[in-house]
């Protein structure tokens, strides 16, 4: 058993959507994990805020971000264990963060340290 | 906890209205952006936080604190920038960071008490005022008020927006109008208020849940005012027994398959007597001064409807009350109204007369009433009316109603 990191691209983090969406997105994350949780290959997770966010470059120049030229964010990640990637992407194809037009979910073997990664 | 249906469902709505109207009154019109974007961001984050850490203990709690900080690195960073500008702006920003946002109860509900006066602006088009109304008090998404108004989400912002760009541009400060202004302030309010009611309650739109909402959105809104001593006109006491009085019908009115039940049709042991009390409460309030205004009429006709034992006394006063009504507020739906209420006390043959009179010929009601006078009397002309109602008719279910009456004649 592997695990694997599936990581919410949203294309447009600053699109502003209403109280009753974001609810019904919320419930929507809540029962997607539920079922991963159910069948005992939830690991963790968590959401990142877009705001507040900094990105520091070669030359430990600090800017405000990950706004600006770059479109595409991150908005959160969970791990799950799964026997293949081709499970790890049955569950990532159920992420709700799909739901938005140009929004991708990257999943991402995690390095287990068994030589063989 | 996660799972409970039952806690989540309105807390992002309820709670986006009270906090968007608090930095709205904090930050004013001049910024709005800001409010919004606060406001907006807040709710973002517990989105993306909540399912994977699980509901907070206090989900209030933590959505005022988050929209708190979010407030004070807000100004903290318009401070950096003015900096830059002038020693002037500095002094100024330096103070608003010292007071937090301030969302105790009563800030909350004196900055929706003020920012209903701003809204509800002269300067506004009553649909400006509703969509505003709809966004910033009820905290509707876009595409709810799009549903309610059966409009398209474009047109809903692009009316928002406007609406936004007038308010700055008329410097409409977020306050309750003075004594000498308040009386004439109060009637736009509470016509758009009325309107958001009247929205739900005759709506053409099929979708029965956001019709309800709309009602009590506005039932919502008439307890604000009814609140405040400030605004507890007698009015404002009158309107919102008025929209109890309806409520109380709202499950009564409607069969199954969300089709209109008429209310001489109507089982009288649904209409919601919690609603009844509560409408008879508020016009005992709305009885004090002198003024009697279009809702005392219109509550007083709602109030003896509640009574659903047919006598003479009943339509005689309610005769009387629209003959009032008609002399201060004429409108064509209490015109037919005064008919049907004269068809009671004086009979159809009397009413008819009355009725050919109004000529209200581009109204489906009209047709509708003239039809159900002639019914008993002469039914090639019964026919003749119904058949042109139903021409008429916009909607559905008041074209089934038509056929029901074709039918039974």
């Amino acid at each position: 058993m592997n695990e694997y990191i599936l990581i919410f691209r949203h294309e447009d983090g600053q699109k502003v959507a209403s109280p009753e969406q974001l609810q019904a997105w919320m419930k929507e994350t809540i029962d997607w994990i539920a079922g991963i949780t159910a069948q005992g290959k939830f690991s963790g997770g968590n959401g990142l805020p877009f705001e507040g966010g900094k990105v520091v470059d070669h030359n430990n120049l600090v800017t405000d971000g990950p706004f600006g030229e770059i479109k595409e964010r991150v908005g959160g990640y969970i791990i799950v264990k799964a026997d293949s990637v081709e499970e790890a992407v049955g569950f990532a194809k159920g992420c709700p963060v799909l739901q938005g037009e140009g929004n991708t979910v990257e999943v991402r073997k995690i390095t287990s340290g068994d030589g063989i990664h | 906890m996660l799972e409970d249906d039952k806690l989540l469902p309105h807390l992002f709505r309820t709670e986006y209205s009270k906090i968007v109207s608090v930095l709205y009154k904090r930050f004013g019109f001049e910024q709005m952006e800001i409010a919004e974007d606060i406001a907006a961001d807040t709710f973002l984050d517990a989105a993306q936080t909540w399912p994977f850490k699980g509901l907070p203990v206090n989900p209030v709690a933590w959505l005022h604190s988050v929209a708190k900080n979010k407030a004070k690195s807000m100004v903290q960073r318009n401070a950096i920038f003015e900096n830059r500008v002038s020693a002037e702006y500095r002094k100024a920003s330096e103070d608003a960071s010292e007071t937090e946002l301030d969302l105790s109860s009563q800030n909350i509900i004196d900055s929706q008490l003020q920012m209903m006066f701003a809204i509800c602006h002269p300067s506004l088009a009553t649909e400006a005022q509703i969509a505003l109304s709809l966004r910033i008090l009820c905290g509707f998404g876009i595409e709810e008020i799009a549903t309610a108004f059966l409009s398209n989400k474009e047109t809903i912002n692009k009316r928002l927006y406007r609406a936004k760009e007038k308010l700055r541009a008329e410097k409409v400060s977020i306050v309750i109008p003075p004594v000498g202004k308040l009386e004439e302030r109060m009637s736009s309010v509470l016509t758009t208020i009325y309107l958001l009611f009247n929205e739900g309650y005759y709506s053409l739109s099929q979708d029965t849940p956001v019709r309800k909402e709309l009602c009590f959105e506005a039932i919502r809104l008439g307890y604000l005012l009814n609140q405040n001593e400030q605004t507890s006109l007698p009015e404002a006491n009158a309107l919102l027994a008025l929209m109890c009085f309806q409520a109380s019908r709202l499950d009564a009115r409607m069969d199954e398959s969300g089709g209109h039940i008429l209310y001489s049709e109507q089982d009288f042991t649904r209409w919601d007597t919690s609603f009844i009390n509560k409408g008879i409460y508020y016009l005992h309030q709305a009885s004090r001064g002198e003024k009697i205004s279009k809702y005392h009429l219109q509550a007083t006709i709602a109030y003896l409807s509640t009574d659903a034992k047919e006598s003479e006394e009943k339509w005689t006063q309610i005769l009387l009350l629209y003959d009032q009504l008609l002399q201060i507020d004429y409108s064509p739906v209490a015109a037919l109204n005064r008919v049907y209420a004269l068809s009671k006390v004086k009979g159809k043959q009397e009413a008819v007369i009355a009725a050919e009179k109004l000529q209200l010929t581009n109204d489906h009601f009209y047709f509708a009433l003239l039809g159900d006078l002639y019914t008993g009397i002469d039914h090639v002309k019964a026919r003749e009316n119904f058949k042109l109602a139903f021409e008429k008719a916009r909607t559905l279910k008041d074209k089934n109603i038509l056929i029901k009456k074709l039918k039974n004649l």
